[in-house]
């Protein structure tokens, strides 16, 4: 037998064409299909066992706080005039419910929420190689850079998707353990339910948006290993570090350039009027964030040999 | 040769391709590998010789240090995302997420090609499951699947869309011995059709069963290319008697010019290099050895690729 027997009837190169030319040209589309393998993306991310686990978890934190304030709180006698920062919220809980949603996701930001902002984003690039499906996506063709996008597309999914859990579970928790009622600002003034649930609900997006900069250098360690567990350790570990170095008045000079530093500025939205000024300086450090660590993953995601 | 090893027909022609680990670790050294567009392709070669890093600068995943690679049409890894729509691969083995069911795995592959139509995807992924039988199971986890159902899921990827190459790493292993003969059929199909089939093994049988050409690997280099029968022309017959005069035959023999004479238990064997059997035979009848049977072995595929590639069992580095 010689290899002219297998010799296609069509021409060598032509079946991909006649297959090119018959469903696949209308010319329309536009070129990069993003939303299929997004959405695929996104039941990947919460699809997993472990989303589900992580999210019940952050659902918990509003319960441990608000039993905690309501059964096990002296009544805020010990508040001591506006202390510091975060713990504003605690003492306001008790006396209206909608407080809890702000107070759980003070609790939450600075360590549990990345931790699984840490998981998901460590995991992303450096899970597919470890399984090997990350070469079946590259041989798909997926693309890398179309795949590096639609990776962290889905992390921020994620960010979004905790922070909502956390403040809507404080919200139900709040409700159900405490009055509610109109809402006194931390600049003393007072507004009513429904401006207050959008308050909230910018908040929330605020929370969701100052966890960016994380997935984006979770995304980077992630494309630079194909151990998960090592990426998903090593972006918690930088969450670590920085709150150390955020402790050290001493290196009080490159505070304000950490990607923690402008996290608590959400509190700025409970004022009236709304000074907007470190809100703003904490999207851009995430967006400086993103850029910097986004085009380090990039480079290393488009240059790396998959041997796995 | 052949019409289909002409320049411009070769499904794959890589030119020089190295790959260098490191400073001094050649996994890949100087391969020149045409495969002849619409052939059964078989790549053989040890553990370590070097066929999976040959694969992976195939498909783009790792980056040569040295030479080209073109496949079907396009440079590699240049034109992955123009060609690699027209390619299936199995490589190394499934992967899954085993979280996913078995059409959710594959409707993920589906929706990471680019090019391939989301109206049409449910239809696709359906007949793909159908050509490897598991329609039956499509629903359950990949998790819970055998590894011959992990097995057939990856090659049902590697189908998703009419393809003009398939490259297959190991495809049969971890399945049954029905299973194996079904994947053998599809590949015979498929060839059938026209798809040029890349098929990477090291059961030998299944090569000499599917394949119409052959390359061989060692220690990072192309030993050999060729059609099956070309490879196996290049070992030698061998002559074996069955005789109880062995000492005479090998006299007789000796005196002809047979080469590499050896008494076996129950007789000789020799390289009957430039003699014709019947001269052999009729000699050594003539100097009354009693022969009880006379053969020319044909080398098997086996014999072609130890000869080759040498009988250790040590992986090479």
């Amino acid at each position: 037998m010689s290899p002219t027997d297998a010799l296609p009837k069509t021409g060598v190169l032509s079946p991909a064409f006649r297959y090119s030319a018959d469903k696949e040209a209308f010319g329309s589309e536009r070129p990069p299909r993003l939303r299929g393998l997004t959405r695929s993306e996104l039941r990947l991310v919460f699809l997993r066992p472990r989303t589900a686990a992580m999210l019940g978890f952050l659902a918990f934190v509003p319960v441990m706080l608000g039993v905690a304030l309501r059964y096990f709180h002296d009544g805020g006698s010990s508040g001591g005039g506006g202390g510091g920062g975060s713990m504003d919220f605690v003492n306001q809980v008790t006396g209206n419910g909608l407080f809890l949603v702000f107070a759980s996701l003070a609790a939450a930001l600075p360590f549990f929420l990345p931790m699984t902002v840490g998981v998901v984003a460590g995991d992303s690039i450096a899970g597919e190689a470890h399984a090997g499906t990350l070469r079946y996506l590259l041989v798909a063709p997926a693309g890398r850079t179309r795949l590096l996008l639609v990776k962290f597309a889905g992390v921020l999914a994620f960010c979004l998707a905790a922070t909502l859990t956390v403040a809507v579970s404080a919200l139900v928790v709040g409700a159900a353990l405490f009055p509610m009622g109109d809402v006194p600002l931390l600049t003393g003034d007072t507004i009513s339910m429904g401006e207050a649930s959008w308050r909230a609900l910018l908040i929330a997006l605020c929370v969701a948006a100052s966890l960016v900069g994380l997935a984006a250098i979770g995304l980077f360690v992630s494309t630079l290993t194909t151990v998960p567990v090592a990426a998903m350790a090593t972006t918690v570990g930088v969450v670590i570090v920085t709150a150390i170095l955020t402790g050290i008045p001493q290196l009080s000079a490159i505070h304000p350039w950490l990607f923690t530093d402008g996290w608590m500025s959400f509190g700025d939205l409970l004022r009236s009027p709304i000074p907007t000024d470190e809100i703003i300086r904490n999207l851009g450090v995430q967006t400086a964030y993103t850029a910097i660590f986004g085009a380090a993953a990039w480079a290393r995601m488009t240059e790396r040999d998959i041997t796995t | 040769m052949t019409a289909s090893t002409a320049v411009g027909t070769a499904a794959i022609r890589t030119e020089g391709l190295s790959k260098r680990y490191g400073r001094d670790r050649l996994a890949v050294d100087g391969l020149d590998l045409i495969v002849p567009a619409g052939s059964v392709f078989g790549f053989l070669g040890p553990n370590g010789s070097g066929k999976t890093t040959t694969i992976r600068m195939l498909l783009g995943l790792i980056r040569p240090t040295g030479g080209s690679v073109t496949l079907l049409d396009g440079p590699m890894p240049g034109a992955v995302g123009r060609v690699l729509p027209r390619v299936g691969a199995l490589i190394e083995g499934p992967a899954h997420y085993g979280f996913l069911t078995g059409r959710q795995n594959l409707d993920r592959l589906d929706a990471a090609d680019p090019t391939s139509d989301p109206r049409t995807r449910d239809a696709r992924v359906d007949e793909a499951l159908a050509k490897v039988g598991l329609t039956a199971v499509a629903g359950r986890k990949a998790r819970a699947y055998s590894l011959g159902m992990k097995q057939r899921l990856g090659i049902a990827s590697a189908l998703l869309r009419p393809r003009d190459l398939l490259v297959l790493d190991e495809p049969t292993n971890g399945l049954d011995p029905q299973g194996m003969r079904e994947i053998r059929t599809l590949i015979r199909e498929l060839a059938a059709d026209g798809t040029t089939v890349f098929l990477s093994s090291h059961l030998l049988d299944e090569i000499e069963q599917v394949c119409t050409d052959v390359a061989v690997m060692s220690h990072g280099r192309l030993i050999t290319q060729g059609t099956v029968e070309s490879l196996r022309a290049g070992t030698r017959a061998r002559l074996v008697v069955t005789t109880p005069d062995a000492e005479a035959a090998v006299v007789v023999l000796g005196r002809l010019g047979a080469s590499d004479i050896v008494t076996t238990r129950d007789g000789v064997e020799a390289d009957p290099a430039p003699l014709e059997p019947d001269e052999v035979c009729a000699a050594l009848v003539r100097a009354d050895v009693r022969v009880r049977s006379f053969t020319l072995a044909r080398p098997s595929l086996e014999d072609a690729f130890v000869a080759l590639t040498g009988e250790g069992f040590d992986v090479t580095d």
